[in-house]
């Protein structure tokens, strides 16, 4: 804990000159916040321990307000607030496992799956014979994103996307 | 193979490297006349400097450095001696540190601090072109020029407040478990911004430190009436290599100077340790007008070898040991 948030340690240093006193200079990360900053400690310094950990969990739906998952083990239900799902509610699809980091036990942070498959709700049509590559256009998803695809695709066709950076991967075979 | 724990971490090339390094510091030694000696690793006394962890081992403990022991041999023959030791520093690890690591420590007699940075650089030069890099004649910079400068203030006006200004001045963090521990803040202030000055493909001798960091080494004063010690650190580019001093020769001025260690140990409420009896009567005997110096040479072979992680120059480091 640093400053009242949860911090991760993204890397450390060790400074000790020969005859001086020991530092351990790091870039912590801020896991409410998601900004990474750098902190230098003194040796024998004390840090709060922060109750943070990462828990596999399924999506089950959302009211618009929280969005409801369960352990699958002991189908207990938590809720992600708006800051907790921040971008992540655009690739969430019901039943899908996702990556749920808890602290003091509530959800902090989700994650979706890497991948997701996801119905084009709207995209304008690619006209005829356009299956040279270079061009994208728009695809709405019922989720709200938007994600940029080839000509060719279709309105209805479902499509393989990267969560991490939100690109298109490719169509899936129905 | 290679990331298994039974793996060294240092490659055969770096071995060999090892060795020349060893083979070459041998042979300047003999060419300089410097007798090559052996002293125990086992004390029944240990270093007093707080920032320095001994291990202990039953009612004895492994030396941080041959330091002790070399200056009774000293006291008694009176001849220039070398060594090169394992040491052992509990609670150092890390990309430049590991808690064994191997110190080249020399004496020699009649020599100030300046002359010894003169045969430290000579051996330096030596070692550096066997190994076909290039040689640049080494820079000095005055610790207290340099930290007056970042301050912006004469050393002798420096308080905690004012280097804690400086950190917050270049937006960098500063701990403030320092506290009103001047000696911390300034170790961190000349890492973060003297140091770190230091270019990158040079050697830079460090030089008069102030009184308060003097640990063994004579006191005197600067041209602006300033105490300062008769030490000097060498660094290769940022890397810290090796540490010297004007010896220290008035047993009483030892002694004083170890009690006031073991009252800052107790301050820290860091463990006590058993003072060096034997070296203060070897002092008090008559330790000869020498320098002396330790270089780290897993430091030299990180330099050499281009490796960047102390792993890489060690046959097996930490708990890989």
């Amino acid at each position: 804990m640093l400053d009242g948030d949860p911090h991760t340690i993204v890397e450390n240093e060790f400074v000790k000159p020969g005859k001086g006193q020991a530092f351990t200079r790091t870039k912590v990360r801020n896991l409410k916040t998601g900004r990474t900053v750098e902190r230098t400690f003194k040796s024998g310094e004390s840090v709060e321990g922060a109750d943070v950990m990462d828990t596999e969990m399924q999506y089950l739906y959302s009211d618009g307000e929280m969005w409801h998952f369960m352990d699958p083990k002991s189908f207990e239900q938590l809720a992600a607030d708006k800051t907790a799902i921040g971008d992540s509610h655009l690739y969430l699809k019901e039943e899908d496992m996702c990556e749920v980091t808890l602290f003091n036990g509530q959800p902090l942070a989700v994650a979706p799956p890497n991948f997701v498959e996801m119905a084009i709700k709207q995209t304008d049509p690619g006209l005829k014979g356009d299956t040279a590559t270079g061009g994208t256009k728009p695809a709405y998803l019922d989720t709200g994103a938007v994600v940029k695809v080839p000509l060719f695709v279709e309105e209805g066709e479902v499509i393989k996307i990267d969560t991490r950076n939100g690109e298109y991967v490719s169509r899936v075979k129905s | 193979m290679r990331h298994q724990a039974w793996y060294p971490g240092a490659s055969l090339d770096v071995l060999r490297k090892a060795a020349l390094l060893r083979k070459l510091i041998r042979q300047y030694m003999d060419t300089e006349g410097v007798l090559e000696v052996v002293t125990p690793a086992l004390s029944a006394a240990a270093a007093t400097d707080p920032n320095i962890h001994s291990f202990q081992v039953g009612n004895t403990y492994l030396h941080t450095s041959p330091e002790f022991p070399m200056k009774r041999l000293l006291a008694a023959y009176g001849v220039d001696i070398y060594q090169i030791a394992s040491v052992f520093r509990d609670g150092e690890a890390g990309r430049n540190h590991n808690a064994e690591f191997s110190l080249l420590e020399w004496y020699r007699v009649g020599m100030d601090h300046h002359a010894l940075m003169n045969d430290v650089s000579t051996l330096l030069k030596q070692l550096v072109t066997e190994f076909g890099k290039p040689w640049q004649h080494p820079v000095q910079i005055r610790y207290t020029d340099a930290v007056s400068a970042v301050c912006e203030k004469p050393f002798g006006d420096i308080h905690v407040d004012d280097i804690e200004r400086v950190f917050s001045q270049h937006d960098r963090s500063y701990p403030s478990a320092i506290g009103n521990d001047v000696d911390a803040a300034l170790d961190l202030l000349v890492d973060e911004f003297v140091v770190s000055g230091f270019a990158d493909s040079g050697i830079t001798f460090l030089i008069d430190y102030p009184a308060s960091q003097a640990a063994l080494a004579r006191i005197t004063q600067d041209a602006s009436g300033l105490a300062i010690a008769e030490r000097f650190e060498v660094f290769w580019g940022k890397l810290e290599l090796a540490n010297g001093f004007h010896e220290l020769t008035d047993a009483n001025e030892q002694r004083l100077r170890f009690e006031h260690d073991l009252e800052i140990r107790q301050q820290r409420e860091t463990v006590l340790v058993p003072v060096d009896e034997n070296l203060l009567d070897a002092m008090s005997a008559g330790l000869p007008d020498c320098a002396g110096v330790a270089l780290g040479l897993d430091r030299v072979l990180l330099a050499l070898s281009d490796a960047t992680h102390i792993d890489e120059v060690i046959a097996f480091t930490g708990s890989r040991a």
